[in-house]
C-alpha cells in the first residue's frame, strides 16, 4: 500500500477502533454509563488514538527515510567500478534507473547492470511497502489492543483523552515558531555559504551588480560581480514612489471618510477602496506593465522626455495604488482611536474642522500614522510580482524615475526560477538578498509594531 | 495714537482665509477617495475591456471528406493505424479545396496558416470517437488560427503596409471571402476553460491551472484551518502569560509581515531540498501557503475566541464540564462563524499569491491538466504571469480574461464571507 493509502486505511481502522472501545466500555459496566469514569465515547477515542498516533509517527518516519536508505542499498548493490564515479554521475546513473523503473526514457543504453539495479531498486521498494504495511498495520492493532484491555470503569479516559488534545493545540501553536526558525536557518545557511565565495563588503557595498558566473574558466564576459548596492537603490526608489503615492491619498482619504463624508458616502467609497487591497498583486503587476508603462511612455514622448518602458515611475505608481487602502485602514483605526474629547475641545475654542485635523487630531494620531507607514514601508519593499512584471532586470545606479531599475525582489526571483544548480554563488545570492530582505523587513515590522502598540496604551 | 485691537477683529479679518482653508483641506480629501475610486475603475475597465473578447473565439468551417484510402488504408477501422494516420494532410488538402486558386508553394503555406494547428487534433479525436465517420464528408468547425482571431476582433489594424502586420493581403482576401461565405464564425471560448497551457492562443486554456489552484488550496486548507484554530484556542484558552507564549505572539505577528517571497525561500530551502518532495507540485505549494496564511487565520480564530463571553465557559465550567469540553462543544460552535470569516480570507489571499510558488518551480509550462497533489501543475495567478510575459497579441486577452475568472473567485469568496458573518455574527 502506498503512504496515501495506507493513512486513509489507517483512519478508516481507528474509526471502527472508536465504536469497539466504546461497545467494550460499555460491556465492562454491564450496560451502565453511570459506573464508567468518563463518558463511553472517550473510551473510544482513547482505543482510537492509541491505534493512530504510533503507527502514524511510524509511517512519517519511514516515508521520511525509506527513499535515501533504498538508494544507498542500491548503490552498493552495484559494482566496484561504478561506484568509484563521482557524486554527480552517480546521481545521472540514479537517476536513470529511476526512469528505467517508472518507464521513462532513459538516457543511455539500457546494459544489463543497470537493469538489474532497477530491479534490485523495485524490489526494494516493493519489499520496503510491504514491511511498511505490515508494521503499520501491526503498531495500530498492538495499540488498540493495549487500549483496549486497559478499559476498566476506574480508567481515566477523558483525561488522557484531553491531554492529547491539549498537547496537540500546544503543537499547532508552536509551528510559528518553528516557521521564523526555518525561515531563519533557511536563509542564513545558504548566505554564509555565498559568503565565503564573496565577501560581505562587497556585497553591501559594490555598485555593480551582474550575477553571471562563468561555467567554463575561459569565458568572457561574465565576471560575476554581486555588489547589491544598485538593487538597494532600485528598490528605495520605487518604494519612495510608491509611498508618495500612496500617502497623502491613503491618508487624505481616512481622514476624508472619518471626519467629513456622510454615511452614505462612507458606506459606499469604503467597501470599494478595500477592494484594492484584494486584488491579486499579479493583477497590478499586470496592470502595471501593459496599461500603465505604455501610457507613461507615450505620454513622456509627448513632452519630449525619454521614459524607459520599465521605467521605476510605472512599477512605483501602481505599486503605490496597491498600498493605498492599507495606508488608509490603518490610519483609520489611529484617527478613530483619537478621543472624542479631544475634538470637543478644538472645536470648543473655536478652531474650524480643518484646523482641528491639523492641529490636534494629526499630532495625536501621529505615532500610529509613522507606524502604519512603516508596515507600508516594509510592504513596498517586500512586494515582489509587480516589480516583476514592471521593473527591470539591468541594475541602473540611478535615481532617476523615469529610467529602468532593478529590485531586491526581482533579482531573488530571477536568480531562482528556471533550472539551475544549487551552489553557484549565483543562486546562493539569491538567499542572501532573501537573508537581507528579510532582517530589514523584520526591523520595520517590530520598530512599527512596537510605536503603534505604545501609541494605543496612551489614550487606553 | 494706537488703536488697541480687540481680539474679535483679529479672529474675524483672519476667518475669510481660514475658511477658504477649510474648503480647501476638504477638497483635498475628497479627490484623495476620488482618485482611490478612479484607480479602482481604471482598473477593472482595463482588464474587463481587454478581456471580455476572449470568452469568443473564431472558427472556421471546413468541408472536410473523411476520406477511407487516406485516413485507414487497411480497412480494418485499428485504433493504432488511424491515430497515426495523416490528420495535418487532410486539413491542408480541406482548405486546398476550397480555394483552388492557390497555387505556389508560399501561397499555400499562408493559406494553411489561418487554421490553427490543433485542427489536425481535433480531426483525429473525432475519427477515433467515431470511425464511421470515414468515408463521409461533413463540415466541421476548427478553431482559427490565433492571428485570424485578432483580425475579426479588430487587433490587427488592416490599413498598415503589409510588411508590419502579421496577415498578409492575400490572407485578409480569404478571410473576407470565408466571412462572406459564413465559414469563419465567432463562437463561446470552451477551450478556454477546458485545456491547459499551451503555446498556441487559440488551444490555452485555464483549466491546467484551475485544477492547480484547487489542489493547492485544498492541500493550504486541509492543513491550516486545523493548526490554525489549535493554535487559537491555545494562545486564548488555555496559554498561560509567560514569556514563552509573548514570544509566540510576537511571531505570529511578525510572520503575517514578513514578505511572501521569503516563505517560497524557505519552502525551496526545507521543502524541496532538505525532505526532498517533488518540485512543482500542489504539495509543496500548498505547504508554503498554509505557512503564509497561518498568522491570517491564528489571528481571525482568536478575535471570534474572544467575542465568545465568558458567562457560557462560566455556565459549562459550573455544570462539571471539563476545560476542553466546554471549549469542544460550547465555546467553539459560537466562535465557528468568525473563525470560517478568517479562514476564507486567509484562503482568498492564498489563492490570489504567486511569489512564494515561482520559488518553488510552479512556473514550468505544464500542459497536461494535474491528478492529484504529486503532478507538477501552476496555479492561475502564475499562469496570468506567465501568459503575461508571452508575446503573441492573443496571449493579452487571455491574461485579461485569466484575470477576470481570478476576480470572479475572489469576489465569490470574499462575498461569502461577508454573508457569513452577517448572518451568523452575533453581538452579546
Amino acid at each position: 500500500m502506498s503512504g496515501t493509502t495506507l493513512l486513509l486505511a489507517l483512519l478508516l481502522l481507528s474509526t471502527l477502533l472508536y465504536w469497539i472501545g466504546r461497545r467494550r466500555a460499555l460491556t465492562v459496566v454491564g450496560g451502565e454509563p453511570r459506573r464508567l469514569h468518563s463518558l463511553p465515547g472517550y473510551y473510544g477515542y482513547y482505543v482510537a488514538l492509541w491505534a493512530l498516533i504510533p503507527a502514524a509517527l511510524v509511517l512519517g518516519l519511514w516515508l521520511a527515510l525509506d527513499d535515501s536508505v533504498i538508494t544507498s542499498l542500491v548503490i552498493s548493490g552495484l559494482p566496484e567500478a561504478m561506484q568509484q564515479l563521482p557524486q554527480s554521475e552517480l546521481g545521472l546513473i540514479l537517476n536513470d534507473i529511476r526512469n528505467l523503473i517508472s518507464g521513462n526514457i532513459v538516457s543511455r543504453a539500457i546494459d544489463p547492470t543497470l537493469q538489474a539495479a532497477a530491479d534490485h531498486y523495485l524490489q526494494l521498494q516493493q519489499l520496503s511497502q510491504m514491511a511498511l504495511t505490515l508494521m503499520a498495520l501491526a503498531i495500530a492493532v498492538a495499540g488498540a489492543t493495549y487500549a483496549w484491555r486497559a478499559i476498566a470503569p476506574q480508567q481515566r479516559a477523558r483525561n488522557a483523552v484531553e491531554r492529547t488534545v491539549v498537547a496537540f493545540l500546544v503543537a499547532s501553536s508552536t509551528l510559528a515558531i518553528f516557521t521564523t526558525i526555518g525561515i531563519v536557518l533557511s536563509v542564513l545557511f545558504e548566505s554564509i555559504r555565498f559568503f565565503h565565495s564573496v565577501p560581505v563588503t562587497e556585497f553591501l557595498f559594490g555598485t555593480s551588480w551582474s550575477p553571471q558566473t562563468a561555467i567554463r574558466a575561459d569565458q568572457v564576459g561574465s565576471s560575476g560581480a554581486f555588489g547589491a548596492i544598485p538593487l538597494f537603490t532600485g528598490t528605495l526608489l520605487i518604494s519612495f514612489l510608491a509611498m508618495i503615492v500612496a500617502v497623502p491619498i491613503g491618508l487624505m482619504s481616512a481622514i476624508y471618510l472619518s471626519e467629513y463624508a456622510g454615511p452614505k458616502l462612507r458606506s459606499f467609497a469604503k467597501p470599494l477602496l478595500e477592494i484594492l487591497a484584494g486584488i491579486p498583486t499579479v493583477v497590478y503587476g499586470f496592470f502595471a506593465a501593459l496599461t500603465v508603462a505604455p501610457v507613461m511612455r507615450n505620454v513622456g514622448a509627448s513632452i519630449g522626455l525619454d521614459v524607459s518602458s520599465e521605467s521605476a515611475l510605472a512599477a512605483g505608481l501602481v505599486m503605490g495604488i496597491m498600498i493605498i487602502p492599507f495606508v488608509s485602514s490603518l490610519s483609520d483605526d489611529v484617527i478613530n482611536a483619537v478621543p472624542q474629547s479631544m475634538r470637543d475641545g478644538a472645536y470648543g475654542l473655536g478652531a474650524t474642522r480643518s484646523e482641528t485635523i491639523r492641529r490636534v487630531i494629526i499630532p495625536a494620531a501621529l505615532p500610529g500614522i509613522v507606524g502604519g507607514v512603516l508596515l507600508a514601508v516594509s510592504r513596498a519593499i517586500g512586494e515582489t510580482m509587480i516589480v516583476v512584471m514592471a521593473a527591470g532586470l539591468a541594475a541602473n545606479l540611478t535615481a532617476n524615475p523615469l529610467e529602468s531599475v532593478t529590485t531586491v525582489t526581482v533579482q531573488i526571483v530571477t536568480l531562482l526560477v528556471g533550472d539551475q544548480e544549487f551552489d553557484s554563488p549565483k543562486t546562493l545570492a539569491a538567499f542572501a538578498l532573501g537573508l537581507l530582505l528579510f532582517v530589514v523587513t523584520l526591523a520595520l515590522n517590530v520598530i512599527a509594531l512596537h510605536v503603534v502598540r505604545k501609541y494605543r496604551e496612551q489614550y487606553e | 495714537m494706537q488703536q488697541p485691537t480687540r481680539s474679535i477683529d483679529v479672529v474675524r479679518a483672519g476667518l475669510a482665509k481660514r475658511y477658504a482653508r477649510e474648503r480647501r483641506f476638504k477638497t483635498y480629501g475628497l479627490l484623495a477617495v476620488l482618485a482611490g475610486l478612479l484607480f479602482v475603475s481604471i482598473l477593472f475597465v482595463s482588464i474587463v475591456s481587454k478581456g471580455y473578447s476572449a470568452f469568443w473565439q473564431s472558427y472556421v468551417l471546413l468541408p472536410v471528406k473523411f476520406d477511407a484510402e487516406q485516413l485507414d488504408p487497411t480497412g480494418e477501422r485499428d485504433p493504432a493505424v488511424l491515430s497515426r494516420a495523416d490528420y495535418g494532410g487532410l486539413v491542408k488538402q480541406t482548405l486546398r479545396e476550397m480555394f483552388p486558386e492557390v497555387t505556389g508553394r508560399r501561397d499555400k503555406r499562408r493559406l494553411y496558416d489561418l487554421v490553427s494547428s490543433g485542427a489536425a487534433f481535433q480531426l483525429r479525436q473525432m475519427v477515433l470517437d467515431d470511425p464511421s465517420l470515414i468515408g463521409t464528408a461533413k463540415g466541421v468547425w476548427v478553431p482559427a488560427d490565433d492571428d485570424v482571431d485578432m483580425l475579426l476582433k479588430g487587433h490587427i489594424d488592416r490599413t498598415l503596409p503589409e510588411s508590419d502586420r502579421r496577415l498578409k493581403d492575400q490572407q485578409l482576401a480569404w478571410v473576407d471571402k470565408l466571412q462572406a461565405q459564413g465559414a469563419l464564425q465567432q463562437r463561446f471560448n470552451t477551450t478556454f476553460f477546458t485545456a491547459g497551457d499551451s503555446r498556441e492562443p487559440e488551444l490555452s486554456g485555464i483549466r491546467g491551472a484551475l485544477m492547480g489552484s484547487l489542489y493547492t488550496l485544498a492541500v493550504t486548507l486541509l492543513l491550516s484551518f486545523p493548526i490554525g484554530v489549535a493554535a487559537a484556542i491555545y494562545l486564548e484558552e488555555f496559554a498561560p502569560r509567560n514569556r514563552w507564549t509573548d514570544l509566540i505572539e510576537v511571531n505570529i505577528n511578525n510572520l503575517a509581515a514578513v514578505p511572501s517571497i521569503v516563505f517560497g525561500l524557505l519552502g525551496l530551502a526545507v521543502f524541496i531540498n532538505f525532505f526532498g518532495l517533488p518540485r512543482s507540485a500542489p504539495l509543496v505549494g500548498g505547504l508554503v501557503l498554509t505557512l503564509m496564511t497561518l498568522p491570517t487565520i491564528i489571528i481571525a480564530s482568536r478575535a471570534a475566541l474572544k467575542s465568545v463571553p465568558p458567562s457560557i465557559r462560566e455556565a459549562a465550567l459550573g455544570i462539571g464540564a471539563s476545560k476542553v469540553q466546554t471549549i469542544v462543544y460550547h465555546v467553539l460552535p459560537l466562535a465557528m462563524p468568525g473563525m470560517l470569516t478568517g479562514t476564507i480570507i486567509g484562503m482568498a489571499q492564498a489563492l490570489g499569491e504567486s511569489a512564494p510558488l515561482l520559488m518553488i518551480g510552479m512556473v514550468a509550462f505544464i500542459v497536461d491538466v494535474p491528478g492529484g497533489v504529486f503532478d507538477p501543475s501552476t496555479v492561475l495567478p502564475v499562469q496570468i504571469f506567465l501568459w503575461a510575459d508571452s508575446p503573441e497579441r492573443a496571449f493579452v486577452e487571455r491574461t485579461s480574461a485569466a484575470i477576470m475568472v481570478l476576480l470572479a473567485f475572489l469576489i465569490v469568496m470574499n462575498a461569502l464571507a461577508v454573508v457569513l458573518r452577517k448572518r451568523f455574527e452575533r453581538r452579546w
